[in-house]
């Protein structure tokens, strides 16, 4: 039964909510406005809020002039090509533990939990030494590689605890039914895992497009994703806020835009199943 | 039951993974260990072999060093603080019936998806800059003088713009774990005549324990290595003001070459997160069947 709430309550939850929902919004909604004013009108003061010139100049300099597409590309080839390396080797590793599991399975989840813990800083000397001997910095391969073993953890994890929700007496009624063990993964497995690995997928995607210690050490121009290129807009001469703006709409847009659909999804990955 | 026959191929099908996080693992870290016993500088690479410790009393004598280490104490503790309270309080807030609570949870969460380098900048430019900033604006309109944050409190600025980043992470977990707070619970504790506060005290606060631990140590591990906002917003100054250990260490390495040295560093940041890792295994073990 649903309680009755006053809506005198609900007025003034509301309200409180709605603004603190604001603030916490508010630099980016400044930054997306900021987007498309004039470099004058940017700095104005007192701010201009919503009656300025709108325009898309900035838009149209960032991705004619400034590479933007060439970034961007690189964010979706090493965000896509992590992930896809990180479920081609996960996938089995999770099903493995998740359908026979083993006296040891759980030191197993525990011990890959704990590569998790390592501080990136601890290695960073011996990896970008290893990309300087294998010939690695600024390749694809070479950040793609990093950021897929960086995020394995997580993703065996979140596969894991999506595998064994999947009941197992399925199998058993299948295998009665005389299914052999590839017609069982194909027609009576995948389709029930599906849901997990693409929250997996999910949240892969997002934890490698904002990547930003390993993208900041070991690219620079070939293979450099958009965390370099707003990263290029810290320099002093490169003091554009409108264009800075517009650039930073354009590369966090569809990671916001996955991430708000996913936030469940994000809350179990990122704890490690440990809040649902 | 898992037959014989499944098990082993169980087995070969986790096995790639394992061989791979152990190479990653310890590959690296045996090197760094190796490399903090050299005298090895990536600029003078025909003066080199072994030197014992002297990295590390060069790297913990260094007063870099002290002041990295309460740098970083100082980002994560204040981040935590910051983030836990803010947390909770959004999360309890988006709690209460809202009308449109969909997007006010959207609003608030956004944060979380935004990239490093862009959270920084602008929050460094748009928002902070002593001149046209939004902030100055504000300070301006109420009658103070604008605060020039990265020359007066380059730390507070850092910490700041973190927390922003963080704090959705906070509120996110914690409202999912309020929200499995049955209704019948609420309701039972209401019939029970629990005020407002006790309720609050006695079955909200203990249930979020968890959450918020958890919350605690995973922001840790991350918030130990928080590099991004630093580079692209005060490269670590004014002087030291906001040089973390994850930073003396970039320094070291990449723009010195002194590999020795930043190898010392990083063994030391590896042994403060594994600290906190070992308590954060122990919490996440207790809850997992396998």
């Amino acid at each position: 039964m649903a309680r009755k709430i006053s809506p005198a309550k609900t007025a003034f939850w509301t309200v409180i909510g709605w603004a603190a929902g604001f603030v916490v919004f508010f630099p980016i909604l400044w930054m997306f406005l900021t987007g498309f004013k004039t470099e004058l009108e940017a700095y104005s003061t007192p701010p201009k809020f919503l009656f300025f010139e709108w325009t898309t100049e900035n838009y149209q300099t960032i991705l004619h002039q400034r590479d933007y597409l060439h970034y961007a590309l690189n964010s979706v080839i090493i965000a896509g090509g992590s992930t896809l390396l990180a479920l081609i080797i996960a996938v089995p590793s999770a099903w493995g533990m998740a359908f026979s599991p083993t006296r040891r399975t759980k030191d197993l989840l525990m011990w890959m939990l704990s590569t998790k813990m390592m501080p990136a800083v601890g290695v960073l000397v011996p990896m970008y030494l290893i990309f300087i001997w294998l010939h690695l910095l600024d390749t694809h391969i070479g950040i793609i590689v990093l950021l897929c073993l960086a995020n394995l953890p997580i993703v065996i994890w979140m596969l894991f605890t999506y595998f064994k929700e999947i009941p197992k007496d399925i199998l058993e009624a299948a295998r009665m039914d005389g299914a052999t063990t590839w017609k069982e993964i194909v027609f009576v497995l995948t389709p029930m895992a599906i849901p997990g690995i693409a929250s997996t997928v999910l949240l892969n995607v997002i934890l490698a497009w904002n990547e930003a210690f390993w993208t900041l050490n070991v690219t620079t121009i070939d293979s450099a994703p958009l965390t370099q290129f707003i990263a290029s807009f810290s320099a002093p001469q490169g003091n554009f806020w409108a264009k800075l703006s517009a650039a930073s709409t354009l590369a966090i847009a569809p990671i916001v835009i996955l991430g708000w659909f996913g936030q469940k999804q994000l809350v179990r990955g990122l704890t490690f199943g440990a809040v649902k | 039951m898992a037959t014989k026959r499944s098990q082993s191929i169980g087995r070969i099908a986790v096995a790639p993974s394992v061989v791979l996080l152990f190479v990653w693992m310890i590959v690296p870290l045996a090197l760094t260990l190796y490399f903090s016993t050299q005298r090895y500088n990536l600029l003078y690479p025909e003066r080199s072999g072994f030197i014992g410790f002297t990295n590390y009393t060069y790297f913990v004598t260094n007063p870099a060093f002290a002041t990295a280490i309460v740098n970083t104490l100082v980002l994560v503790g204040s981040v935590l603080v910051i983030t836990v309270l803010l947390g909770t309080l959004l999360a309890l807030l988006l709690d209460q019936p809202i009308f449109g609570q969909g997007i006010v949870r959207l609003m608030v969460i956004a944060p979380f998806f935004i990239m490093p380098t862009v959270s920084a900048l602008v929050w460094k430019n748009l928002l902070m800059n002593p001149v046209s900033g939004f902030f100055a604006w504000i300070a301006k309109s109420f009658g103070f003088a604008p605060i020039d944050w990265f020359a007066q409190a380059p730390m507070l600025s850092v910490i700041l713009i973190v927390a922003w980043e963080w704090t959705p992470f906070a509120t996110l977990i914690i409202f999912t774990a309020l929200q499995s707070l049955d209704l019948e619970q609420k309701e039972a504790a209401e019939m029970d005549g629990a005020g407002a506060f006790s309720f609050f005290s006695w079955i909200v606060l203990p249930h979020l324990a968890r959450p918020i631990t958890v919350v605690i140590m995973i922001e840790t591990i991350f918030l130990l290595s928080v590099f991004a906002e630093i580079r692209v917003t005060t490269d670590g100054g004014p002087g030291q003001a906001t040089t973390n250990l994850a930073y003396l260490v970039f320094q070291q390495a990449i723009l010195n070459s002194n590999v020795g040295a930043a190898s010392a560093g990083g063994i030391v940041a590896v042994i403060l997160a594994n600290i906190v890792a070992f308590f954060l295994v122990r919490v996440v073990g207790k809850n997992l069947d396998a």
